[in-house]
């Protein structure tokens, strides 16, 4: 689960990272609210799960009530990027302080912006960390010899002298070294015992009076850990409402479900054979509405929560099901898709494709049922033509 | 010869009296793999279907000869059972448990790597590994499986098993299939069981499975270009994944543009893998390559 800048810089704060003093808001009276509450100059920050927001128009800067009234009405409502904007983050406006080594083209020395980030190097099967004197720009566009990599063994942790040896290897500026140390020691503790994917500081920043703090914050929760982190639920219940309604059902019916844009919906056991679909009906010049994986077995129960998913997606035209049984042979699953199109009301037709144990039964049971509602065909690409052409009439 | 199991492979199943533990195990039992134990300390001295249950891994190691464990236990509870399984002395553990987070598996992987540098897990979040004929741990359809000279090593399940039902309707058997997992820190990967099968000497031709997320084919590319002989058949899912969508699997996601099919396809290819475009064509790939 991505979390957005204020849930980001909320969990941060549990694991003792400095941020800014700041409240949310999801309505102008509420924005001149928490900016009387946290005293001017403050930052209006739109609240969307996407970069750039600042070359959007959705961070700006407030000197009292009547700009934040006229910052807060425009940025709310907003759309960045396909993200409309429905809650803001109004802070303290923090003074950074300049550079006195790095300097820009123009001669003006750079402000003390850094990046600071932990995640897995799934090639190496250890924790990456990457510190940068470059921050407050994309991470990817700063040149390699700027960003300071350390490598930390998940059983041994992150020792100060490590990060030290780190810190002074990143170059950064010896008034933020100790902020630094603390900032970082915090991060991998919330990283590893917060249970994140991601833990991003970009920029880190030091303060004109000395402080080093997290000015923006970028955290992936790894949903897999959600039992052990009874805290997540609000940031759970904030991002349903903030997310794709599809995906918000599948996940209520325990069902992988990716939402895309087209109009052939998916369903097939297994991440990788749904892959394999979506894949094959981009191929055959098919545009896929979803991903969706209903698991190993392939029940009635199942394929009923697949198809009840799938039939609150308005663009679906045609449904593409593409089944490989196993242990669940295909004749149980021939019949639970018959018994999923008795008890739901479908609002495109069926193309099936069953393979595997017991095939040519399976084929049989669904060919005996054939209808305008529901097509067999053998194979893969035949079936993913089918749906294509179906849901092109 | 089967890789990493054989007829002589003595299971232990931890989660044996659990729902899932004993069907598969049971299963795994029917299909002539000696499941020899399970565990669980609440059943100690109880049996399932006439399988004995002991306390502990090292227990069940101590009075049965287990030398292979089979770890289906809920998430929360399987960093734990490996470590208890490489602790009892098995050398080779088969974890298909899904959703163990991220962290636990960072944490298991490198204990074993720093403790117990010879015990090899395989998973989490995997089929399991079928040597038709001889050995079965995990969730392979064992009806859709063959003896022969293919092996297989796949990060998918379900495309495993479409791989295996191809070969065996063309008439091609299998020496081992592999499910390595889709998790983003498998305890085997790709190069382990190209090696392997490389080393195999029933092995004449290998297909490997891949998708979208981290490296491990591209990093499988580099070893197939200058270590494996043998023919290498390869299909990547995901081609059209959408970036930062984490599809099905949990490391089955493209983030800061890494781990894109295109680029994994494009690697396999330059190494002088063939490259099917969907799944149902692996099957003729391999006939191809053996010249059947």
């Amino acid at each position: 689960m991505d979390l957005m800048e204020y849930q980001g810089k909320q969990y941060f704060a549990r694991y003792g990272i400095p941020v800014s003093a700041g409240g949310i808001a999801d309505s102008v009276d509420e924005a001149i609210e928490q900016a009387e509450r946290i005293g001017y100059p403050v930052v209006v920050k739109a609240q969307v799960m996407i970069g750039g927001r600042g070359k959007a128009g959705g961070i700006k800067l407030a000197q009292n009530a009547d700009e934040v009234r006229f910052h807060a009405g425009n940025i709310l409502g907003m759309d960045i990027r396909g993200h409309v904007v429905r809650r803001l983050w109004i802070e303290r406006a923090a003074q950074i302080a300049k550079s006195t080594t790095r300097f820009h083209a123009n001669g003006e020395p750079k402000a003390e912006e850094f990046y600071a980030s932990f995640a897995l190097d799934r090639s190496a099967k250890k924790y990456l960390g990457m510190l940068s004197v470059e921050g407050g720009v994309e991470i990817e566009s700063v040149p390699d010899e700027l960003i300071a990599k350390i490598h930390v063994n998940p059983i041994f942790g992150l020792s100060e002298a490590d990060c030290r040896a780190w810190i002074a290897a990143a170059n950064l500026p010896q008034a933020a070294r100790e902020g630094a140390l603390s900032v970082l020691m915090a991060l991998y503790r919330c990283y590893t015992e917060g249970d994140c994917e991601l833990a991003e500081i970009n920029p880190l920043i030091l303060t004109t009076d000395g402080r080093v703090l997290a000015l923006d914050a970028k955290v992936t929760l790894d949903d897999a850990a959600h039992d052990r982190h009874p805290e997540w639920a609000d940031f759970e219940a904030a991002t349903v409402a903030a997310g794709d309604s599809r995906e918000a059902l599948a996940k209520e019916k325990g069902l992988q479900y990716v939402g895309l844009e087209g109009n052939v919906g998916i369903i097939a056991n297994g991440a990788g054979l749904a892959m394999s679909t979506v894949d094959i009906v981009k191929q055959v010049g098919g545009a896929p509405a979803n991903f969706l994986d209903i698991g190993g077995g392939a029940s009635a129960e199942v394929m009923v929560n697949a198809l009840t998913v799938i039939n609150t997606d308005p663009n679906v035209r045609a449904i593409f099901i593409n089944i490989f049984g196993g242990i669940t042979r295909c004749d149980e699953v021939a019949r639970g898709i018959i018994e999923a199109i008795k008890r739901i009301t479908l609002n495109a037709p069926i193309v099936a494709r069953i393979d595997g144990t017991n095939a040519a039964e399976g084929r049989a049971i669904l060919q005996a049922n054939e209808s305008e509602k529901l097509i067999m065909l053998p194979d893969m690409l035949s079936a993913a033509r089918k749906a294509v052409e179906i849901a092109g009439k | 010869m089967a890789i990493f199991v054989n007829e002589n492979t003595k299971v232990v199943v931890q989660g044996l009296t659990g729902k899932q533990g004993q069907f598969y195990g049971l299963r795994n039992r029917a299909y002539g793999t000696k499941v020899v134990a399970g565990t669980n300390p609440k059943k100690a001295g109880t049996d399932v279907e006439g399988i004995p249950i002991f306390a502990t891994v090292a227990e069940a190691v101590r009075e049965t000869g287990a030398n292979a464990a089979f770890v289906i236990v809920p998430a929360m509870a399987a960093a734990a059972s490996i470590l208890e399984a490489a602790e009892g002395g098995i050398p080779f553990i088969v974890c298909v448990t899904e959703h163990i987070p991220t962290h636990d598996q960072a944490r298991v992987y490198n204990r074993l790597k720093h403790d117990y540098p010879h015990v090899r897990l395989l998973g989490p979040n995997c089929a399991g590994i079928l040597a038709p004929g001889k050995c079965n741990i995990g969730f392979t359809p064992t009806e859709v499986a063959m003896p022969g000279s293919v092996g297989i090593v796949s990060r998918s399940g379900t495309l495993a098993y479409q791989a295996l039902y191809e070969l065996t309707q063309s008439g091609i058997g299998q020496s081992t299939c592999v499910g390595i997992g889709g998790d983003p820190v498998p305890g085997t990967s790709f190069i382990d069981a190209l090696e392997a099968f490389q080393a195999d000497p029933e092995t004449e031709a290998i297909v490997m499975i891949g998708e979208i997320g981290g490296s491990a084919e591209e990093e499988a590319a580099e070893y197939i270009k200058d270590h494996v002989t043998k023919p290498v058949i390869a299909y990547i899912a995901g081609m059209e994944a959408p970036p930062g969508k984490r599809m099905g699997h949990a490391g089955a996601i493209i983030s800061r543009g890494k781990g894109t099919a295109k680029g994994k396809t494009e690697a396999l290819k330059a190494a002088g893998a063939l490259v099917a475009m969907n799944p149902t064509e692996i099957g003729g790939l391999v006939k191809q390559a053996l010249g059947r």
